[in-house]
Protein backbone atom coordinates (compact mmCIF):
# COMPACT_ATOMS: atom_id res chain seq x y z
CA UNK A 1 0.00 0.00 0.00
CA UNK A 2 0.90 4.02 -0.09
CA UNK A 3 2.93 2.91 -3.24
CA UNK A 4 1.35 5.47 -5.81
CA UNK A 5 3.21 7.54 -7.70
CA UNK A 6 0.71 10.34 -8.12
CA UNK A 7 -1.73 12.44 -6.01
CA UNK A 8 -3.68 15.11 -5.84
CA UNK A 9 -2.34 16.61 -3.32
CA UNK A 10 1.37 16.13 -1.61
CA UNK A 11 1.82 17.45 1.99
CA UNK A 12 5.17 18.06 3.21
CA UNK A 13 5.45 17.20 6.86
CA UNK A 14 3.31 15.40 9.76
CA UNK A 15 2.97 18.03 12.39
CA UNK A 16 0.01 19.59 12.81
CA UNK A 17 -0.22 21.62 10.30
CA UNK A 18 -0.29 18.87 7.45
CA UNK A 19 -2.30 16.54 9.16
CA UNK A 20 -4.85 18.96 9.49
CA UNK A 21 -4.84 19.82 5.93
CA UNK A 22 -4.65 16.18 4.72
CA UNK A 23 -7.99 15.87 6.86
CA UNK A 24 -9.56 18.28 5.44
CA UNK A 25 -7.74 17.58 1.27
CA UNK A 26 -8.92 13.86 2.03
CA UNK A 27 -12.34 14.73 3.32
CA UNK A 28 -13.47 16.18 0.30
CA UNK A 29 -11.98 13.44 -1.97
CA UNK A 30 -8.41 14.62 -2.89
CA UNK A 31 -6.10 11.88 -3.15
CA UNK A 32 -3.47 12.88 -0.82
CA UNK A 33 -0.41 11.42 0.89
CA UNK A 34 1.61 12.86 3.54
CA UNK A 35 5.51 13.04 3.16
CA UNK A 36 7.08 12.65 6.76
CA UNK A 37 11.07 13.03 7.62
CA UNK A 38 10.76 11.48 10.64
CA UNK A 39 9.62 8.32 12.23
CA UNK A 40 7.20 10.13 14.05
CA UNK A 41 4.41 12.21 13.70
CA UNK A 42 3.73 15.63 15.30
CA UNK A 43 6.43 17.40 14.51
CA UNK A 44 7.18 20.47 16.97
CA UNK A 45 4.70 19.09 19.25
CA UNK A 46 5.35 15.32 18.98
CA UNK A 47 6.41 12.53 21.91
CA UNK A 48 9.63 10.66 22.20
CA UNK A 49 10.16 7.20 24.27
CA UNK A 50 13.03 6.62 26.39
CA UNK A 51 13.25 3.66 28.97
CA UNK A 52 9.62 2.69 28.41
CA UNK A 53 8.42 6.37 29.32
CA UNK A 54 7.06 8.92 27.08
CA UNK A 55 8.21 12.45 26.34
CA UNK A 56 6.28 15.34 25.11
CA UNK A 57 7.89 17.49 23.31
CA UNK A 58 6.58 20.98 22.84
CA UNK A 59 3.55 20.93 24.27
CA UNK A 60 2.16 22.83 27.43
CA UNK A 61 -0.55 23.16 27.49
CA UNK A 62 -3.10 23.60 24.19
CA UNK A 63 -3.33 27.35 23.88
CA UNK A 64 -7.08 28.59 22.93
CA UNK A 65 -8.97 27.02 25.48
CA UNK A 66 -12.78 27.52 25.53
CA UNK A 67 -15.49 25.78 27.78
CA UNK A 68 -17.99 24.03 25.63
CA UNK A 69 -20.82 26.20 24.38
CA UNK A 70 -18.27 29.42 23.84
CA UNK A 71 -18.56 29.37 20.03
CA UNK A 72 -16.81 31.63 17.09
CA UNK A 73 -13.32 31.15 18.40
CA UNK A 74 -10.13 29.37 17.19
CA UNK A 75 -10.75 25.76 18.31
CA UNK A 76 -14.31 25.42 17.80
CA UNK A 77 -13.40 26.47 13.85
CA UNK A 78 -10.86 23.79 14.07
CA UNK A 79 -13.22 21.00 15.79
CA UNK A 80 -15.83 22.24 13.34
CA UNK A 81 -13.73 22.04 10.16
CA UNK A 82 -12.01 18.70 10.84
CA UNK A 83 -15.00 17.13 12.38
CA UNK A 84 -13.57 16.72 15.63
CA UNK A 85 -15.88 15.88 18.22
CA UNK A 86 -14.98 17.80 21.53
CA UNK A 87 -15.15 15.11 24.02
CA UNK A 88 -12.43 13.12 21.64
CA UNK A 89 -9.65 15.54 22.72
CA UNK A 90 -10.59 15.04 26.35
CA UNK A 91 -9.66 18.56 27.31
CA UNK A 92 -8.93 19.35 30.66
CA UNK A 93 -8.67 23.06 32.00
CA UNK A 94 -5.63 24.54 33.72
CA UNK A 95 -5.49 24.76 37.60
CA UNK A 96 -4.11 28.29 37.12
CA UNK A 97 -0.77 30.43 35.54
CA UNK A 98 1.12 33.11 36.92
CA UNK A 99 3.87 35.80 35.78
CA UNK A 100 6.15 35.85 37.92
CA UNK A 101 9.25 38.61 37.68
CA UNK A 102 11.49 38.99 40.31
CA UNK A 103 11.37 36.88 42.06
CA UNK A 104 9.52 39.04 44.57
CA UNK A 105 9.11 42.57 41.61
CA UNK A 106 5.14 41.44 40.75
CA UNK A 107 3.36 38.44 39.80
CA UNK A 108 -0.07 38.10 37.97
CA UNK A 109 -1.86 35.03 38.03
CA UNK A 110 -4.36 34.12 35.63
CA UNK A 111 -6.71 31.34 34.77
CA UNK A 112 -8.90 30.61 31.91
CA UNK A 113 -11.54 33.27 33.25
CA UNK A 114 -10.25 36.67 31.97
CA UNK A 115 -11.36 38.05 35.18
CA UNK A 116 -8.67 36.98 37.05
CA UNK A 117 -6.02 38.37 35.11
CA UNK A 118 -7.99 41.80 35.30
CA UNK A 119 -8.20 41.80 39.04
CA UNK A 120 -4.69 41.12 39.15
CA UNK A 121 -3.35 44.09 37.12
CA UNK A 122 -6.19 46.27 39.33
CA UNK A 123 -4.18 44.90 42.36
CA UNK A 124 -0.61 44.65 41.06
CA UNK A 125 -0.95 48.45 38.90
CA UNK A 126 -4.15 50.25 39.67
CA UNK A 127 -2.45 53.39 37.73
CA UNK A 128 -2.96 50.83 35.11
CA UNK A 129 -5.71 49.29 34.72
CA UNK A 130 -7.97 51.88 32.48
CA UNK A 131 -5.25 51.19 29.68
CA UNK A 132 -5.23 47.61 29.86
CA UNK A 133 -8.97 47.50 29.77
CA UNK A 134 -8.32 49.80 27.00
CA UNK A 135 -5.75 47.36 25.24
CA UNK A 136 -8.18 44.37 25.73
CA UNK A 137 -10.38 46.08 23.71
CA UNK A 138 -7.98 46.96 21.20
CA UNK A 139 -7.44 43.41 21.15
CA UNK A 140 -10.80 42.05 21.14
CA UNK A 141 -11.71 44.18 17.81
CA UNK A 142 -8.25 43.64 15.71
CA UNK A 143 -8.88 40.91 12.79
CA UNK A 144 -6.00 39.03 13.47
CA UNK A 145 -6.71 36.00 10.97
CA UNK A 146 -7.10 39.00 8.33
CA UNK A 147 -4.59 37.32 5.09
CA UNK A 148 -4.19 40.54 4.22
CA UNK A 149 -3.35 42.76 7.99
CA UNK A 150 -0.64 45.24 7.21
CA UNK A 151 2.07 44.58 9.66
CA UNK A 152 2.22 46.79 12.85
CA UNK A 153 4.64 47.19 16.16
CA UNK A 154 3.47 45.37 18.98
CA UNK A 155 5.16 47.30 21.23
CA UNK A 156 3.93 50.64 19.94
CA UNK A 157 0.44 49.55 20.13
CA UNK A 158 0.55 48.49 23.56
CA UNK A 159 2.56 51.39 24.69
CA UNK A 160 -0.37 53.50 23.35
CA UNK A 161 -2.05 52.05 26.11
CA UNK A 162 0.04 51.10 29.30
CA UNK A 163 2.78 53.41 30.63
CA UNK A 164 4.61 51.01 33.06
CA UNK A 165 7.71 49.45 31.11
CA UNK A 166 6.99 46.00 33.95
CA UNK A 167 3.60 45.67 33.06
CA UNK A 168 3.91 46.00 29.32
CA UNK A 169 7.65 43.72 29.64
CA UNK A 170 5.15 41.13 32.20
CA UNK A 171 2.76 40.74 29.16
CA UNK A 172 5.00 39.99 26.39
CA UNK A 173 6.49 37.65 28.71
CA UNK A 174 3.94 34.80 27.89
CA UNK A 175 2.94 35.75 24.72
CA UNK A 176 6.41 36.34 23.41
CA UNK A 177 7.34 32.82 25.10
CA UNK A 178 4.37 31.19 23.59
CA UNK A 179 4.78 31.89 20.18
CA UNK A 180 7.12 35.25 18.77
CA UNK A 181 9.27 34.25 15.74
CA UNK A 182 10.87 37.29 16.68
CA UNK A 183 13.18 38.82 19.20
CA UNK A 184 12.18 42.20 21.23
CA UNK A 185 8.92 43.23 19.61
CA UNK A 186 6.56 41.05 16.94
CA UNK A 187 4.20 42.33 14.68
CA UNK A 188 0.56 43.45 16.40
CA UNK A 189 -1.67 40.44 14.70
CA UNK A 190 0.46 37.81 16.17
CA UNK A 191 0.48 39.77 19.24
CA UNK A 192 -3.37 39.28 19.36
CA UNK A 193 -3.30 35.71 18.16
CA UNK A 194 -1.48 34.80 21.35
CA UNK A 195 -2.82 37.27 23.84
CA UNK A 196 -6.31 35.75 22.97
CA UNK A 197 -5.35 32.39 23.06
CA UNK A 198 -3.55 32.20 26.33
CA UNK A 199 -5.44 35.39 28.27
CA UNK A 200 -9.08 36.16 27.05
CA UNK A 201 -9.15 32.13 25.94
CA UNK A 202 -7.39 29.69 28.25
CA UNK A 203 -4.83 26.36 28.85
CA UNK A 204 -6.08 22.84 28.61
CA UNK A 205 -4.50 19.63 28.49
CA UNK A 206 -5.56 16.22 27.99
CA UNK A 207 -3.97 13.59 30.16
CA UNK A 208 -2.21 11.54 27.82
CA UNK A 209 -0.36 14.71 26.36
CA UNK A 210 -0.34 15.53 22.95
CA UNK A 211 -0.57 11.86 21.90
CA UNK A 212 -3.89 11.94 22.42
CA UNK A 213 -3.90 14.90 19.85
CA UNK A 214 -2.43 13.30 17.34
CA UNK A 215 -3.99 9.98 17.60
CA UNK A 216 -7.39 11.88 16.91
CA UNK A 217 -5.98 13.46 13.79
CA UNK A 218 -4.38 10.50 12.82
CA UNK A 219 -7.84 8.59 13.04
CA UNK A 220 -9.55 11.26 11.02
CA UNK A 221 -7.31 11.40 8.46
CA UNK A 222 -7.14 7.29 7.62
CA UNK A 223 -11.00 7.34 7.74
CA UNK A 224 -11.11 9.83 5.40
CA UNK A 225 -8.69 7.91 3.21
CA UNK A 226 -5.60 9.75 3.40
CA UNK A 227 -1.64 8.32 2.73
CA UNK A 228 1.13 9.24 5.04
CA UNK A 229 4.40 7.81 4.13
CA UNK A 230 7.22 8.02 7.61
CA UNK A 231 10.68 7.88 7.22
CA UNK A 232 10.10 9.47 3.81
CA UNK A 233 11.88 12.81 3.69
CA UNK A 234 10.98 15.08 0.71
CA UNK A 235 14.84 16.39 -0.84
CA UNK A 236 13.34 18.79 -3.62
CA UNK A 237 10.51 20.17 -5.50
CA UNK A 238 10.43 19.11 -9.16
CA UNK A 239 9.52 22.03 -11.28
CA UNK A 240 8.64 22.24 -15.41
CA UNK A 241 7.88 25.55 -16.50
CA UNK A 242 7.97 27.35 -13.36
CA UNK A 243 5.44 24.68 -11.81
CA UNK A 244 5.75 21.67 -9.60
CA UNK A 245 5.80 18.53 -11.24
CA UNK A 246 5.95 16.89 -7.73
CA UNK A 247 8.18 15.72 -5.33
CA UNK A 248 12.01 13.67 -5.26
CA UNK A 249 12.48 11.67 -1.96
CA UNK A 250 15.15 11.54 -0.15
CA UNK A 251 15.42 7.67 -2.12
CA UNK A 252 15.48 9.01 -5.12
CA UNK A 253 11.49 7.96 -5.93
CA UNK A 254 9.37 10.42 -7.93
CA UNK A 255 6.20 11.62 -6.46
CA UNK A 256 4.14 13.44 -9.04
CA UNK A 257 1.42 16.09 -7.78
CA UNK A 258 -0.98 18.70 -8.72
CA UNK A 259 -0.51 20.84 -5.50
CA UNK A 260 2.32 20.77 -2.90
CA UNK A 261 1.72 21.81 0.43
CA UNK A 262 4.70 22.67 2.97
CA UNK A 263 4.99 22.26 6.36
CA UNK A 264 8.06 22.16 6.35
CA UNK A 265 8.82 26.41 7.05
CA UNK A 266 9.26 29.17 4.33
CA UNK A 267 13.32 29.01 4.21
CA UNK A 268 13.41 25.34 3.97
CA UNK A 269 10.61 25.35 1.46
CA UNK A 270 12.44 28.02 -0.55
CA UNK A 271 15.56 25.31 -0.27
CA UNK A 272 13.33 22.53 -1.44
CA UNK A 273 12.35 25.13 -4.93
CA UNK A 274 15.98 25.75 -5.20
CA UNK A 275 17.22 22.28 -4.84
CA UNK A 276 14.23 22.20 -8.16
CA UNK A 277 16.15 24.88 -9.90
CA UNK A 278 13.51 27.83 -8.51
CA UNK A 279 15.38 30.23 -6.58
CA UNK A 280 13.42 32.00 -4.38
CA UNK A 281 14.26 36.17 -5.15
CA UNK A 282 14.25 37.38 -1.28
CA UNK A 283 14.94 34.07 0.25
CA UNK A 284 13.19 34.27 4.13
CA UNK A 285 15.83 34.35 6.51
CA UNK A 286 15.13 31.47 9.44
CA UNK A 287 14.32 32.49 12.43
CA UNK A 288 16.41 32.89 15.53
CA UNK A 289 14.55 31.91 18.44
CA UNK A 290 15.04 28.15 19.99
CA UNK A 291 14.66 26.60 23.28
CA UNK A 292 16.67 23.91 25.61
CA UNK A 293 14.00 22.15 27.85
CA UNK A 294 14.68 20.54 31.05
CA UNK A 295 12.45 17.80 32.02
CA UNK A 296 12.42 15.96 35.79
CA UNK A 297 9.99 12.69 36.19
CA UNK A 298 9.14 12.59 39.80
CA UNK A 299 7.84 9.73 42.19
CA UNK A 300 5.09 12.04 43.15
CA UNK A 301 3.19 14.87 42.13
CA UNK A 302 4.99 17.89 42.20
CA UNK A 303 1.75 19.38 44.69
CA UNK A 304 3.83 16.81 47.26
CA UNK A 305 6.62 18.83 47.20
CA UNK A 306 4.40 22.20 47.20
CA UNK A 307 3.91 22.76 43.95
CA UNK A 308 0.26 22.74 43.75
CA UNK A 309 -1.37 26.42 42.52
CA UNK A 310 0.68 26.57 39.07
CA UNK A 311 0.61 24.76 35.60
CA UNK A 312 2.80 27.46 33.92
CA UNK A 313 4.43 30.16 35.18
CA UNK A 314 6.49 32.53 32.75
CA UNK A 315 9.20 33.95 34.80
CA UNK A 316 11.74 36.29 34.47
CA UNK A 317 14.72 38.13 36.26
CA UNK A 318 14.47 41.63 37.36
CA UNK A 319 12.31 43.59 36.11
CA UNK A 320 13.15 43.52 32.66
CA UNK A 321 12.31 40.89 30.16
CA UNK A 322 14.75 40.09 26.96
CA UNK A 323 13.82 38.16 24.17
CA UNK A 324 16.49 37.35 22.12
CA UNK A 325 18.42 34.99 21.03
CA UNK A 326 20.98 34.70 23.97
CA UNK A 327 24.93 35.16 23.55
CA UNK A 328 25.60 32.19 25.85
CA UNK A 329 24.14 28.65 25.21
CA UNK A 330 21.22 28.99 27.39
CA UNK A 331 19.72 32.40 29.12
CA UNK A 332 18.54 31.11 32.28
CA UNK A 333 17.35 34.47 33.54
CA UNK A 334 13.85 33.96 31.98
CA UNK A 335 11.96 30.57 31.37
CA UNK A 336 8.82 29.05 31.62
CA UNK A 337 7.96 26.23 34.02
CA UNK A 338 5.43 23.72 33.29
CA UNK A 339 3.94 21.33 35.87
CA UNK A 340 1.63 19.01 33.53
CA UNK A 341 -0.19 17.66 36.68
CA UNK A 342 -1.67 20.41 37.80
CA UNK A 343 -4.64 20.10 35.00
CA UNK A 344 -8.18 19.77 36.53
CA UNK A 345 -7.86 15.85 35.28
CA UNK A 346 -11.26 13.40 35.92
CA UNK A 347 -11.32 11.20 38.80
CA UNK A 348 -8.83 8.31 37.26
CA UNK A 349 -7.10 10.58 35.04
CA UNK A 350 -3.96 11.37 37.39
CA UNK A 351 -0.73 11.28 35.75
CA UNK A 352 1.25 8.19 37.39
CA UNK A 353 4.01 10.21 37.79
CA UNK A 354 5.20 13.82 38.68
CA UNK A 355 6.27 16.31 35.86
CA UNK A 356 8.52 19.57 36.12
CA UNK A 357 9.94 20.82 32.39
CA UNK A 358 11.34 24.77 32.42
CA UNK A 359 11.64 26.13 29.20
CA UNK A 360 14.53 28.74 28.19
CA UNK A 361 16.03 30.57 25.17
CA UNK A 362 19.45 28.95 23.73
CA UNK A 363 21.77 29.89 21.10
CA UNK A 364 21.32 27.01 18.74
CA UNK A 365 25.00 27.61 16.79
CA UNK A 366 26.56 26.23 20.07
CA UNK A 367 24.40 23.03 20.82
CA UNK A 368 24.86 22.35 16.89
CA UNK A 369 28.41 22.44 16.88
CA UNK A 370 29.28 20.55 20.00
CA UNK A 371 30.82 17.05 18.89
CA UNK A 372 28.64 14.29 20.97
CA UNK A 373 30.70 13.80 23.98
CA UNK A 374 30.65 17.55 24.52
CA UNK A 375 27.30 18.54 24.07
CA UNK A 376 26.08 15.39 26.53
CA UNK A 377 28.50 16.90 29.21
CA UNK A 378 27.16 20.60 28.48
CA UNK A 379 23.54 19.41 28.35
CA UNK A 380 23.87 18.32 32.27
CA UNK A 381 25.58 21.61 33.08
CA UNK A 382 23.33 23.59 31.90
CA UNK A 383 20.19 21.51 32.95
CA UNK A 384 21.01 22.38 36.40
CA UNK A 385 21.48 25.92 35.87
CA UNK A 386 18.51 25.88 34.35
CA UNK A 387 16.57 24.28 37.13
CA UNK A 388 18.14 26.20 39.60
CA UNK A 389 17.18 29.64 37.77
CA UNK A 390 13.84 28.51 37.43
CA UNK A 391 13.21 27.33 41.46
CA UNK A 392 13.49 30.61 42.48
CA UNK A 393 10.12 31.46 41.36
CA UNK A 394 8.22 28.48 42.59
CA UNK A 395 7.66 27.80 46.48
CA UNK A 396 11.14 26.63 47.87
CA UNK A 397 11.81 22.90 47.90
CA UNK A 398 15.45 22.21 49.28
CA UNK A 399 17.76 20.57 46.84
CA UNK A 400 17.72 16.82 48.66
CA UNK A 401 14.08 16.86 48.58
CA UNK A 402 13.69 17.55 44.51
CA UNK A 403 16.75 15.22 44.04
CA UNK A 404 15.31 12.40 45.89
CA UNK A 405 11.70 12.52 44.08
CA UNK A 406 13.46 12.62 40.49
CA UNK A 407 13.86 9.46 39.08
CA UNK A 408 14.57 10.46 35.58
CA UNK A 409 15.62 13.42 33.66
CA UNK A 410 15.46 14.59 30.08
CA UNK A 411 16.40 17.58 27.91
CA UNK A 412 15.87 18.90 24.86
CA UNK A 413 18.10 21.78 22.98
CA UNK A 414 17.84 23.62 19.44
CA UNK A 415 20.26 20.27 18.06
CA UNK A 416 16.88 18.12 18.89
CA UNK A 417 14.14 20.60 17.51
CA UNK A 418 15.92 20.27 14.28
CA UNK A 419 15.87 16.44 14.05
CA UNK A 420 12.44 16.36 14.82
CA UNK A 421 11.03 19.74 12.54
CA UNK A 422 13.85 20.05 9.96
CA UNK A 423 13.84 23.56 11.19
CA UNK A 424 17.13 25.54 10.61
CA UNK A 425 18.53 26.79 13.27
CA UNK A 426 16.06 24.81 15.73
CA UNK A 427 14.08 27.86 14.67
CA UNK A 428 11.08 26.56 17.23
CA UNK A 429 8.53 29.59 15.65
CA UNK A 430 9.76 29.48 12.05
CA UNK A 431 11.11 32.90 10.68
CA UNK A 432 10.49 36.12 11.50
CA UNK A 433 8.78 37.23 8.33
CA UNK A 434 5.22 35.57 8.05
CA UNK A 435 4.17 34.44 4.64
CA UNK A 436 -0.14 34.98 5.66
CA UNK A 437 -1.10 33.83 1.80
CA UNK A 438 1.21 30.88 1.85
CA UNK A 439 2.96 32.01 -1.07
CA UNK A 440 5.92 30.61 -2.50
CA UNK A 441 8.32 30.91 -6.10
CA UNK A 442 5.70 28.56 -7.77
CA UNK A 443 2.68 28.61 -8.15
CA UNK A 444 1.05 25.52 -6.85
CA UNK A 445 3.18 25.21 -3.78
CA UNK A 446 2.29 26.39 -0.53
CA UNK A 447 3.21 26.87 2.97
CA UNK A 448 1.48 26.11 5.95
CA UNK A 449 2.13 25.82 9.49
CA UNK A 450 4.20 27.95 11.51
CA UNK A 451 5.86 30.13 8.56
CA UNK A 452 2.42 31.28 7.38
CA UNK A 453 1.84 32.92 10.62
CA UNK A 454 -1.22 31.55 12.94
CA UNK A 455 0.46 30.69 16.02
CA UNK A 456 -0.11 28.20 18.53
CA UNK A 457 -1.24 24.39 17.81
CA UNK A 458 -4.64 25.28 17.66
CA UNK A 459 -2.75 27.83 15.06
CA UNK A 460 -1.09 25.49 12.97
CA UNK A 461 -4.13 23.49 12.74
CA UNK A 462 -5.91 26.32 11.45
CA UNK A 463 -3.11 27.36 9.01
CA UNK A 464 -3.39 24.10 7.58
CA UNK A 465 -6.86 24.25 7.12
CA UNK A 466 -6.74 27.72 5.97
CA UNK A 467 -4.24 26.85 3.40
CA UNK A 468 -5.97 23.53 1.85
CA UNK A 469 -9.63 25.36 1.73
CA UNK A 470 -7.99 29.01 -0.03
CA UNK A 471 -5.43 26.97 -2.21
CA UNK A 472 -6.86 23.57 -3.02
CA UNK A 473 -10.83 23.27 -2.03
CA UNK A 474 -12.23 26.56 -3.01
CA UNK A 475 -10.39 26.65 -6.63
CA UNK A 476 -12.96 23.14 -7.19
CA UNK B 1 -37.91 15.28 -3.82
CA UNK B 2 -39.63 18.07 -2.52
CA UNK B 3 -38.59 20.82 -0.77
CA UNK B 4 -38.92 19.44 2.94
CA UNK B 5 -36.90 16.45 2.04
CA UNK B 6 -34.19 19.26 0.60
CA UNK B 7 -34.30 21.04 4.05
CA UNK B 8 -33.96 18.12 5.98
CA UNK B 9 -30.82 17.53 3.95
CA UNK B 10 -29.49 20.87 4.70
CA UNK B 11 -30.19 20.04 8.38
CA UNK B 12 -28.03 16.61 7.91
CA UNK B 13 -24.96 18.57 6.52
CA UNK B 14 -25.39 21.19 9.17
CA UNK B 15 -25.88 19.08 11.49
CA UNK B 16 -22.35 17.43 10.93
CA UNK B 17 -20.61 20.79 9.87
CA UNK B 18 -22.01 22.17 13.80
CA UNK B 19 -22.34 19.32 16.06
CA UNK B 20 -22.32 21.98 18.88
CA UNK B 21 -25.15 23.64 17.30
CA UNK B 22 -28.96 23.18 18.68
CA UNK B 23 -31.05 22.32 15.41
CA UNK B 24 -34.29 20.96 16.79
CA UNK B 25 -36.21 24.58 16.37
CA UNK B 26 -34.62 26.30 13.39
CA UNK B 27 -37.01 28.76 11.25
CA UNK B 28 -37.27 27.76 7.80
CA UNK B 29 -37.99 31.29 7.10
CA UNK B 30 -35.15 32.99 9.49
CA UNK B 31 -31.62 33.63 7.89
CA UNK B 32 -29.42 30.46 9.25
CA UNK B 33 -26.72 33.29 10.55
CA UNK B 34 -29.12 34.78 12.55
CA UNK B 35 -30.36 31.94 14.37
CA UNK B 36 -26.94 29.66 14.17
CA UNK B 37 -23.11 30.60 14.67
CA UNK B 38 -22.01 29.52 11.56
CA UNK B 39 -19.35 31.72 9.62
CA UNK B 40 -18.04 31.73 6.06
CA UNK B 41 -16.13 28.54 6.80
CA UNK B 42 -19.01 26.48 7.31
CA UNK B 43 -21.19 28.33 4.52
CA UNK B 44 -18.29 26.95 2.29
CA UNK B 45 -18.58 23.44 4.05
CA UNK B 46 -22.13 23.12 3.30
CA UNK B 47 -21.18 23.80 -0.45
CA UNK B 48 -18.60 21.58 -0.34
CA UNK B 49 -20.54 18.72 1.75
CA UNK B 50 -23.35 19.26 -0.92
CA UNK B 51 -21.09 18.75 -3.65
CA UNK B 52 -19.19 15.67 -2.16
CA UNK B 53 -22.20 13.83 -1.04
CA UNK B 54 -24.93 15.12 -3.80
CA UNK B 55 -23.04 16.37 -6.73
CA UNK B 56 -24.54 19.35 -6.26
CA UNK B 57 -22.79 22.45 -7.34
CA UNK B 58 -23.27 25.86 -6.34
CA UNK B 59 -21.59 28.41 -7.92
CA UNK B 60 -19.89 31.42 -5.74
CA UNK B 61 -22.44 33.72 -7.40
CA UNK B 62 -25.18 31.90 -5.75
CA UNK B 63 -23.93 31.66 -2.36
CA UNK B 64 -26.54 33.81 -1.25
CA UNK B 65 -29.40 31.74 -2.04
CA UNK B 66 -28.37 29.21 0.96
CA UNK B 67 -29.55 32.26 3.64
CA UNK B 68 -32.39 30.83 5.04
CA UNK B 69 -33.88 26.73 4.88
CA UNK B 70 -36.66 28.01 2.60
CA UNK B 71 -34.45 29.87 0.50
CA UNK B 72 -32.07 26.80 0.31
CA UNK B 73 -35.39 24.45 -0.77
CA UNK B 74 -36.30 27.04 -2.86
CA UNK B 75 -33.07 27.00 -4.98
CA UNK B 76 -31.82 23.71 -4.17
CA UNK B 77 -34.70 21.26 -4.70
CA UNK B 78 -34.93 21.96 -8.83
CA UNK B 79 -30.52 21.06 -8.61
CA UNK B 80 -31.87 17.68 -7.01
CA UNK B 81 -34.76 17.02 -9.12
CA UNK B 82 -32.06 17.67 -12.25
CA UNK B 83 -29.84 14.92 -11.58
CA UNK B 84 -29.40 11.74 -13.13
CA UNK B 85 -31.53 9.24 -11.70
CA UNK B 86 -28.58 7.01 -9.44
CA UNK B 87 -27.55 3.42 -10.07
Amino acid sequence: MNTRSHYDVVIIGAGMAGLAAGIRLAHFGREVCIFERHNAVGGLNGFYSRDGRRYDVGLHALTNYVPPGVKGTPLTKLLRQLRIDRDELALRGQVGSRIAFGPGVADLRFTNDFQMLEAEVARAFPAQIDGFRALVAAVRAHDEVSLDAAPASAREVVRRHLSDPLLEDMLFCPVMFYGSPTERDMDFSQFVILFKALFLEGFARPAEGVRRILRVLLAKYREAGGERRMKCGVRRIVLRDGRAAGVELDDGALITADHVLSSAGAPETEALLSAGGLPTPRPTAPGRLSFVETISVLDRPPAALGWAGDTIVFFSEGRRFDYVCPAAPVDVRSGVICLPNNFAYEPGEALAEGWFRVTSLARPEDWAAWPEPEYRARKQEWFGAVQASARRFLPPVPDADLAAATVATDMFTPRTITRFTGHQRGAVYGSGVKHRRGLTAAPNVYLCGTDQGFLGIVGAMLSGISMANHHILQRG
Amino acid sequence: MTKDDCKKLVLDIIADIAPDEDLTNVRPDVRLRDQLQLDSMDFLDIVMELRKRHGIEVPEADYLQLASLDSCAEYLTPKFNALPARG
